[in-house]
């Protein structure tokens, strides 16, 4: 394919050295078209974040948010939870393989004894959180007060938070979205998954959707509070039942914790 | 023919190789741009298996690029002429497959848009923000490299910059292997393993390409290969193709050698679960048989010929693209173990085996890269002088000592 064989010496010395020129020419263009911009949004992002008090303004460090999951509470079939939350934030009600399902039930069999049981599945929330660690832009993080987020607005939507995380909690959103809740921004192509209803939390609200829901129900089966505090009703239960956090093994310390389960 | 009146029927040639190229290249944009317009919904993605054909396409091309580095550093590093003589094609080959593999990589984010907060934003725990390091760093090390070795000033720098060109390679595939080493949750994954075999893979992975590119190269020249070249460079592949089988062997053994993971080597390699079926198929017809044992039987033959090394070559690409599907797709269809010793079902196909099946974007996506690594490719051997210099007498005539 080169040419090296048909052209006179000359020519080629010429050639070469005007060839040379312009690629060098064509380098320098490309890198400053290349590097310019980003020196700007670095600009911009420091001046963003000097005005803005961070992501995690806002949250106590001396608070970890928690669920507990009684599954002997919860009923095969009822998805009670799992409507509140999708009401909440605005999701799909009648999910297809591609929709976003921050809370699912799953129906749980024992394969030794058959011993079934059904229970919520959503984010665990947990003190070392493998997407947190794998995210390459730090959008995935975790508030002081324990509670894991998705930035959306530096999501790029790689999905290898997806990957790493244990428990399938995470969703990503494959079309775009319509009618979004003004508290609860989505966006096509980031990823998301339980926010343990933060908005409500930072309005000073006392319980996620799918607790109020299943309490008002009179399933009692979820209840949410601080882990850290000595006195929460969770704590409490947490002190008096046994409990177990998904996938131990992993110590990855989940804030979810599931009372009548053998996993 | 003589050579003059060759040149304008190469330039017509050469200029059609390059619209193929662009063309190729610009569908896989278009369908890129679909998959943005409409989300990963036209896809067969979903939110069990995250990461799809594209991935296979990107990883092939990634690894393949470091490893056909490994010619140029045969040559730099180790002294080898017949190597030396090849690094410049080497280097390049290495640009252009990590362009098209990163290129893919971009282009299936959910936000493509937003590649620039991936540089200007970085979780340096994060095995992924140490890559976006790697990949760039391994684009201006071997863009140095090559630079010693094409201005005369400068050739007394390129035994340094081919070390430094080898080291970063295999940092770079230790990355790459790392991705899904380092994913503790996923039973495909999580071996300290799969760094070492991704830099053994991309040995055999990125000769093949090199092998199959020189071809090409030496018949749009009317060359031919000379025999004691082409013998010692089959032996290499077959030795590179013989090293990722035993390696490749070892991850699964070490598989069905634990109780805890034993259903999952039982889904991939025998084909267990509903909807296993063509991980079986694709890993043992696709990888072992025409990836791995077919290539071994062409190269040491006693006397390989040039087809047999092409043939040897397409099949290692070949089996590459069969074992990365069924690593990276079967390693996530095969659900995940949240409860041991469980039953699980749920809406959200919790215990069940995904059924993905690319759709149309995504392979016109993968074969974009393809695309553009061949665009760089012509192009750059076109622009400087990357035809291994070794072996040429006069134009027209037989190499000496070339195979029939």
């Amino acid at each position: 394919m080169n040419e090296r064989a048909d052209r006179p010496g000359a020519d080629a010395g010429a050639a070469g050295s005007s060839r040379r020129g312009f690629l060098g020419v064509a380098a320098a263009g490309l890198a400053g078209v290349m590097v310019a911009p980003g020196i700007r949004l670095i600009e911009v992002a420091q001046a963003a974040t000097g005005a803005a008090a961070g992501p995690t303004a806002g949250a106590n460090p001396k608070v970890r948010w928690g669920l507990l999951i009684d599954t002997t509470k919860c009923a095969s079939g009822c998805t009670d939870c799992v409507d509140a939350c999708n009401t909440e934030n605005g999701l799909d009600p009648r999910p297809t393989p591609t929709s976003a399902q921050w809370i699912r039930k799953i129906e749980i069999k024992e394969l030794r004894t058959g011993r079934t049981s059904s229970a919520p599945m959503m984010c665990q929330h947990c003190a070392s959180p493998p997407c947190v660690d794998v995210c390459p832009t730090g959008a995935s993080f975790k508030r002081a007060d324990g509670i894991v987020l998705v930035d959306r607005h530096t999501c790029i939507g790689c999905r290898y938070c997806m990957m790493a995380c244990p428990y399938k909690a995470r969703s990503f959103v494959h079309e775009p979205l319509t009618d979004q809740k003004p508290d609860v921004p989505r966006g096509k192509g980031c990823v998301e998954s339980c926010t343990l209803c933060v908005h409500r939390i930072d309005a000073g609200g006392k319980t996620t959707a799918c607790a109020e829901a299943c309490t008002k129900a009179g399933h009692g089966a979820i209840v949410f509070g601080d882990l850290n505090d000595p006195a929460s009703e969770i704590s409490q239960r947490l002190r008096e039942v046994a409990s177990v956090q998904l996938r131990a093994d992993l110590r990855l310390d989940t804030g979810v914790r599931y009372q009548g389960l053998g996993a | 023919m003589t050579a003059l009146a060759r040149a304008p029927r190469e330039a017509r040639d050469f200029w059609l190789l390059v619209l193929a190229g662009a063309l190729v290249t610009a569908v896989g944009l278009g369908a890129a741009h679909y998959m943005d317009v409409h989300g990963h919904v036209v896809t067969g993605m979903t939110n069990q298996v995250v990461w799809g054909l594209p991935h296979v396409f990107a990883i092939f091309m990634i690894v393949a690029a470091s490893g056909v580095l490994n010619v140029a550093s045969v040559g730099s590093v180790f002294g080898q002429t017949v190597y030396k003589r090849r690094a410049p094609l080497s280097g390049l080959l290495c640009l252009a497959l990590l362009a098209g593999g990163l290129m893919v990589l971009m282009l299936d984010l959910g936000r493509p848009d937003r590649i620039i907060v991936a540089a200007t934003h970085y979780n340096f725990k994060s095995v992924f923000a140490w890559n976006v390091f790697l990949y760039s760093g391994m684009v201006a090390i071997v863009a140095l490299y090559l630079w010693t070795m094409f201005e005369r000033r400068m050739n007394r720098w390129s035994r340094p910059a081919g070390i430094a060109a080898l080291v970063w390679r295999f940092v770079l595939t230790t990355g790459t292997g790392s991705i899904f080493g380092f994913l503790v949750a996923r039973q495909a994954y999580q071996s300290a393993l799969l760094a070492p075999l991704f830099i053994v893979l991309s040995f055999g992975w990125g000769l093949a390409v090199f092998l199959v590119v020189q071809a090409t190269m030496y018949a749009w020249n009317r060359q031919a290969l000379p025999a004691d070249i082409q013998r010692r460079m089959a032996r290499l592949l077959g030795v590179f193709v013989a090293a990722a089988l035993y390696l490749v062997a070892v991850y699964h053994l070490t598989n069905l050698y634990y109780a805890r993971q034993v259903d999952f080597a039982a889904f991939l390699l025998l084909g267990r679960g509903d909807g296993a079926g063509i991980f079986p198929w694709l890993f043992w017809g696709g990888y072992v048989l025409l990836g791995s044992v077919l290539p071994l039987v062409l190269v040491f033959r006693p006397q390989p010929g040039r087809r047999d090394l092409l043939a040897a070559a397409a099949l290692v690409v070949l089996g590459a693209f069969a074992w990365l599907f069924v690593f990276i797709i079967g390693g996530q269809a095969f659900p995940l173990e949240i409860l041991p010793g469980h039953a699980v079902s749920s809406s959200f196909g919790d215990g069940a085996i995904e059924r993905y099946v690319p759709r149309l974007p995504e392979w016109l996506l993968g074969l974009g890269g393809l695309g553009a690594a061949f665009l760089l490719t012509t192009v750059g051997v076109r622009v400087l002088d990357f035809m291994p210099a070794d072996d040429f007498p006069a134009a027209g005539q037989p190499a000496e000592g070339a195979a029939p």
